[in-house]
């Protein structure tokens, strides 16, 4: 029995506060409540008598564009201008529950999926409360009227804009059955539109949390235990509180802070402090260890799925395969380093920031306050990045702690340094597979089996033994193999862990895309027509790879030196396939392009789709080639950009997009291909040099010990 | 002891410290956010403001080394987004999150001041300094060569 997503987050998740309409942002980011008199026909849409129209975003926007598109769903059933309208992030609140997560959250590539129909559904339910308006007005039937360009239009000629009607608009109930549009008569959705965060983005005005301020604010940098979970036994702040600017030092659960009139004397000043430490259980732990560990696991398998008899067709094979991959930690490395700005004051706390998943944000600063979650306000800012940093709010509970012990508003930020070596880091995993051939080389037999550390066990108190369906993603292949199992060992390495970019699916497509490479190569086949020929029953995948090898011009001559190497993968719902070219020198790779193919459904804004595509491969590049965490005596050894190099424009490939039209529902596609880089790129390299290297990073000494 | 510096056209005098970063004082004592703080070690690009000129990262040059210069962060470029690097970047929908931009566009910038047709090995070698997390690297070298194309015709 699988647990869906959809239920265990919403029995775990820490739910609170009630819905509070009109809480604005600071700056650039829209202020609905200076638009005159202000209607709130639901919880989706504002329009001032002046006819400004605020929509609302219940996304957080960390560069997936849903400050763009999911104003758009609205749009496109309120028929309004989208350029014309202002857009605001929503406020904790029921409603704006991510249903498919379960809580209020921005992640797992669900932000179109999910406000696919509720969207349009809201924007038709205002539409249709201003029609009805405006038929009571002019006492005309309601099917008389319509709409264009933010006005209700009668016969005779006659016109109201929304502003005007907003008023009577307002006081009717929300209609419960209301009429959506066609596809083929979409104006707004699928059409490439320019990004509404585009312009404040490019002067300087785009309020991030690191520019949040409040009246009176002071400025907090917070020491942490080297090790991570360690705890304060002792300190001295006694140079530190000689030093300029500094307010005070405060003890938090987390550390110790200094508080100063500035970030600089807050930073300067916590250099000179001293801090003992009690370093914890993660102070014995290291990467050999740690993999020792997962190779030894002793923990009890949890099957994902099993077709036909894999063990009984592994024993008839003409011939057997097995390898073994691994995947490192992670860090998120977001170009904002986490950050906070909190105002505790009588019971309440403002927390202001980049937030990706502002119910828990709510609920652990009113845990950590004691106080209720109804007290706490959260407001969120654009976020510098979020790839799953976000989802976690440590920066925020230590940002309201200091504020309450120091009485002063506090903005909290924490350096780079901070930032690589407190994250919660993308588990450790290593894949075990083996594989059966028949005597014609085709796959007849396929075991799957990752044993890794559970995100959701420690962020959702997912129980123990509970396939946790963050780990098996990606982790069954669209390729007709007779008899496969897959299951899982979900085994505690003892470091904190958290979502990171695609997640489970950069695992899973590492190894099982290398594997059917590996089938192919022992089959003496081509490893395009190896994976296409066992995809007769799966039209979607066998599209995207073909159009995918027909754009790279598959099996056509390559420059000297170059090679290519293929991938496919379902993922949230989108069918993807790439091709990399490649080349190799003194073991280390140069990508020159990767070809992309997704069938993602329906598009909201296409524009944003192959942005996303781009973005996505980039940052799995990343891990693909070089970035890597590791950990000596339980500390992790990167601190900074140097040590853990992230790709820049000079490793950046031509990326070549194509995107597959489909009525079929929306895919997400902020993350998968992020996960398929990795094994395309891994192909290539075996191409190139007959090596299988099935350690990610593929780096120059990953390469040579291989 | 105080710093005097012409900052975006404007003299301005700031009381921190001599050896704080530029950034800094930028940031929370002037209180421009434009320029952003990304690593503190000059790795990332996202500090960077220019200096008479030249692109510099400003969370490792003191305050101190601008005395009587002229500094020009992003806020220089425009307010109603008519700059043709800021038109080029909103042609192109280069920003996703955004965070890295303001010091991606100060050394498109700088780059543009001398070199009005810039090759892609001109603008790899100009840009290698900033880090885009979000990977736009190929919308940017568009927009640096659409910037410069209208640039060349003004």
């Amino acid at each position: 029995m699988t647990t869906t997503r959809r239920d265990f987050l919403k029995v775990t998740a820490v739910v609170g506060g009630g819905l509070t309409l009109g809480v604005s942002l600071p700056g650039a980011v829209s202020d609905a409540q200076a638009a005159g008199t202000l209607y709130t026909p639901n919880a989706w849409v504002h329009i001032a008598d002046d006819n400004t129209i605020t929509l609302i975003s219940a996304r957080s926007e960390m560069g997936q564009g849903v400050y763009t598109s999911m104003p758009m769903l609205i749009a496109e059933e309120l028929n309004v201008d989208i350029r014309k309208v202002k857009v605001e992030i929503a406020p904790v609140g029921e409603v704006y529950t991510n249903t498919l997560l379960g809580g209020q959250l921005t992640g797992g590539s669900t932000s179109v999926r999910e406000g696919w129909e509720k969207l349009r559904v809201a924007g038709a339910q205002v539409r249709t409360m201003l029609v009805n308006a405006a038929a009571d007005k002019w006492q005309v039937s309601a099917d008389k009227l319509r709409v264009a360009d933010g006005k209700v239009i009668g016969p005779g000629g006659r016109k109201a804009t929304y502003g005007e009607l907003a008023d009577a608009a307002s006081k009717l109930p929300v209609p419960k059955d209301v009429v959506l549009k066609e596809p083929k008569d979409f104006k707004i959705v699928g059409k490439a539109t320019k990004r509404l965060d585009t312009p404040p983005k490019v002067n300087g005005t785009a309020v991030y949390g690191i520019d949040v301020k409040l009246p009176g604010m002071v400025y907090a940098s917070l020491e942490q235990c080297p090790v991570i979970g360690g705890k304060v036994t002792g300190f001295d702040a006694a140079k530190a509180k000689a030093m300029p600017g500094v307010i005070d030092v405060v003890q938090i659960r987390d550390g110790v802070a200094v508080v100063a009139d500035s970030y600089w004397h807050a930073k300067k000043a916590r250099e000179a402090l001293t801090v003992t430490w009690d370093e914890g259980p993660v102070a014995k732990i290291d990467n050999a260890s740690m993999m020792e560990g997962i190779r030894n696991a002793k923990d009890a398998p949890t099957p994902i799925k099993k077709t036909g008899d894999a063990d009984a067709a592994m024993k008839t094979a003409a011939k057997t395969m097995q390898a073994e991959y691994w995947s490192p930690l992670l860090a998120h490395a977001t170009m904002e380093p986490q950050n906070f700005t909190a105002d505790y004051k009588n019971g309440k706390c403002l927390v202001v920031g980049p937030a990706q998943f502002q119910q828990g944000t709510q609920g652990n600063v009113a845990a950590a306050l004691g106080i209720k979650p109804e007290d706490v306000t959260v407001k969120t800012t654009f976020l510098g990045g979020g790839f799953g940093r976000r989802l976690e709010y440590d920066f925020a509970v230590q940002a309201a702690e200091i504020s309450k012990a120091v009485g002063k508003p506090v903005k909290l930020l924490w350096s780079r340094e901070d930032d690589t070596t407190h994250d919660f880091y993308r588990p450790m995993a290593l894949h075990r597979m083996t594989g059966g051939l028949d005597a014609s080389g085709k796959p007849v037999a396929l075991t799957f089996q990752l044993t890794s550390q559970s995100v959701t066990q420690r962020a959702f108190g997912l129980p123990k033994g509970t396939l946790d369906p963050f780990m098996s993603e990606a982790s069954v292949v669209g390729y007709d193999i007779p008899n496969m199992t897959q299951e899982l060992i979900e085994h505690d390495s003892g470091l904190r862990v958290g979502y990171w970019r695609s997640v489970s699916h950069a695992l899973n497509a590492f190894a099982n895309e290398s594997f059917i490479d590996e089938m192919a190569a022992a089959a003496g086949k081509d490893p395009y027509q190896y994976r296409l020929s066992l995809l007769d029953k799966q039209p979607r995948y066998a599209n995207v790879l073909k159009i995918a090898a027909t754009r790279a011009g598959w099996g056509k001559p390559l420059p000297a030196g170059h090679s290519r190497g293929i991938a496919l993968m379902e993922g949230y719902d989108t069918y993807m396939a790439q091709v990399a070219e490649i080349s190799v020198k003194d073991n280390e790779i140069t990508v020159h392009k990767i070809w992309v193919v997704a069938d993602l459904g329906r598009m909201v804004n296409p524009d944003t789709v192959e942005a996303q595509l781009e973005s996505s491969i980039a940052f799995g590049l990343s891990s693909t080639l070089g970035a890597e965490i590791t950990l000596d005596k339980g500390r992790v050894q990167q601190s900074n950009f140097h040590d853990y190099p992230v790709i820049r424009m000079s490793q950046m490939p031509r990326i070549d997009v194509t995107l597959v039209k489909s009525t079929e529902k929306p895919g997400g596609i902020g993350e998968p291909a992020t996960a398929l880089v990795g094994p395309a790129v891994a192909n290539a390299l075996f191409a190139a040099t007959g090596k299988r290297v099935r350690k990610i990073p593929l780096s120059p000494d990953n390469i040579k010990s291989a | 002891m105080t710093t005097s510096f012409n900052l975006n056209g404007k003299q301005v005098t700031v009381k921190a410290e001599p050896d704080t970063p530029l950034l800094w004082v930028i940031r929370d004592e002037i209180g421009l956010t434009g320029t952003k703080f990304g690593c503190g070690m000059a790795l990332c690009g996202a500090c960077t403001v220019q200096l008479d000129g030249a692109p510099i990262r400003s969370c490792q040059t003191p305050v101190s080394a601008a005395a009587g210069k002229k500094v020009a962060t992003v806020e220089s470029l425009s307010k109603d987004n008519s700059h043709p690097l800021q038109k080029a970047w909103i042609a192109h929908d280069v920003p996703q999150c955004g965070y890295c931009q303001s010091g991606q566009l100060m050394s498109a910038a700088a780059l543009l001041r001398t070199n009005k047709n810039p090759s892609d090995a001109d603008i790899e070698n100009a840009m290698s300094g900033n880090i885009c997390r979000c990977g736009t690297y190929n919308r940017i070298r568009a927009a640096i060569k659409s910037a410069a194309a209208e640039m060349r015709k003004a």
